[in-house]
């Protein structure tokens, strides 16, 4: 058996994908209705809900209680996803998502995981050496700024609320939801105007 | 070599952050654990522990997502939701 | 069950050295002290999931560790926050 798995792998994959397909157990329509599934994640939809969070306290509160309901609320499906916890950055506390037992990832609510996110490197490094990691991707956290890192090991997947850049005063949500992107809700950079 | 936190020999390595789009291969695998997943033919959890499974050299050798599909065969496999006949007689008429 | 901010310790075990296993709780880890920051809910053990054994469900915390004693480079009042399971914690 070890001989056939050391086929080439996309060779390998289409001969799985044919055998699966004949036995009615994974056919083309459902993988590709998997594909757009997963497609419809994007950070777009975790900076709406940034954005909400930053406008409307109740929403906020909400989504710290119970990140999949407040994701829910504003039309992103959950359904079959793993548990949302969601993260507040503060004055004073900074947030940095990993994985490093594997890629771990909120993939509803922000898609598909960066390249970098699955690297050895920084799964390595950004428990040990958070701060080297964070000057690296040019992010200065004000000085006293303690840094929490949370390490996804198990059934939760884990996005942090940044701080509501100033400067940002009555902006309407889609604006500020411009403003956020993919690394601002892991943590490792900070939202800019 | 999975449980990566902290490893030294990593420590000095530079974090690419550039973007590197995935494949139609990627998504297409991405897309088959799921339905596996979904259907109770083979959770996450068999699929980690397939790929940590995989010896280091070849571990090293393959893409993230070549190492999905070592671990979904080798499952299917152990499992007898497929037979190596069956697979290679798919190899065979491609 | 470990009420939030009850002192925790990881334990010392290490059963990838004994045989084939699937394991979520790091290396960095074990033996380590902290802190229940709470509890996240009860899931079927990972470690039975991965051979298809019956899996029991499991309290699943976080819990917060400083990162000081466990990396040379770890700055004072920096933290880490992790889930893991009940049978890997015992009071400390």
């Amino acid at each position: 058996m070890s001989g056939i798995l050391e086929t080439d792998s996309e060779r390998l994959f289409a001969a799985l994908r044919t055998v699966l397909a004949a036995k009615n157990i994974a056919s083309a329509d459902e993988i590709a209705e998997r594909i757009a599934v997963t497609d419809a994640g994007s950070p777009a939809q975790g900076a709406r809900m940034v954005a909400r969070a930053w406008v409307d306290p109740a929403y906020r509160a909400q989504m710290l209680a119970d990140g999949t309901r407040a994701a829910e609320a504003l039309g992103i499906p959950m359904r079959g996803a793993p548990p949302l916890g969601v993260l507040e950055n503060a004055e004073g506390l900074h947030h940095l998502v990993v994985c490093t037992l594997c890629s771990c990832y909120p993939r509803a609510v922000l898609g598909y995981p960066p390249f970098w996110f699955k690297s050895a490197a920084y799964r390595a490094r950004a428990v040990r050496d958070p701060r080297g990691l964070l000057a690296e991707f040019g992010t200065e956290l004000p000085p006293g700024t303690r840094i929490r890192v949370v390490d996804s090991t198990a059934d939760y997947r884990w996005m942090v609320l940044p701080l509501r850049p100033p400067g940002t005063e009555g902006w309407p949500e889609d604006r500020l939801a411009a403003l956020v992107h993919e690394g601002d809700m892991i943590g490792i950079t900070l939202v800019h105007v | 070599m999975h449980d990566l936190g902290g490893v030294s020999r990593f420590m000095c390595e530079p974090v690419d952050p550039s973007p590197h789009a995935l494949t139609d291969f990627d998504k297409q695998v991405d897309a088959l654990r799921q339905v596996l997943g979904m259907k109770g033919i083979m959770s996450v959890d068999e699929l980690r522990r397939g790929i940590e499974a995989i010896p280091e050299a070849d571990y090293h050798r393959l893409g993230y997502y070549q190492r999905w599909v070592r671990s979904i065969a080798g499952n299917l496999l152990a499992n007898g939701v497929v037979s190596e006949a069956e697979l290679r007689a798919a190899l065979d008429a491609a | 069950m470990f009420a939030p901010g009850t002192r925790v310790r990881v334990r010392d075990d290490w059963p990838e050295t004994r045989g084939p296993v699937h394991l979520r709780t790091p290396h960095y880890l074990r033996g380590r002290t902290g802190t229940v920051e709470r509890h996240l809910g009860d899931f079927p053990n990972p470690e039975d999931l991965a051979f298809r054994r019956p899996a029991p469900r499991l309290p699943l915390y976080h819990v917060r560790f400083d990162q000081s004693p466990i990396w040379p480079e770890g700055a004072p009042g920096d933290e880490v926050l992790v889930e893991l399971f009940g049978p890997w914690l015992e009071a400390a």
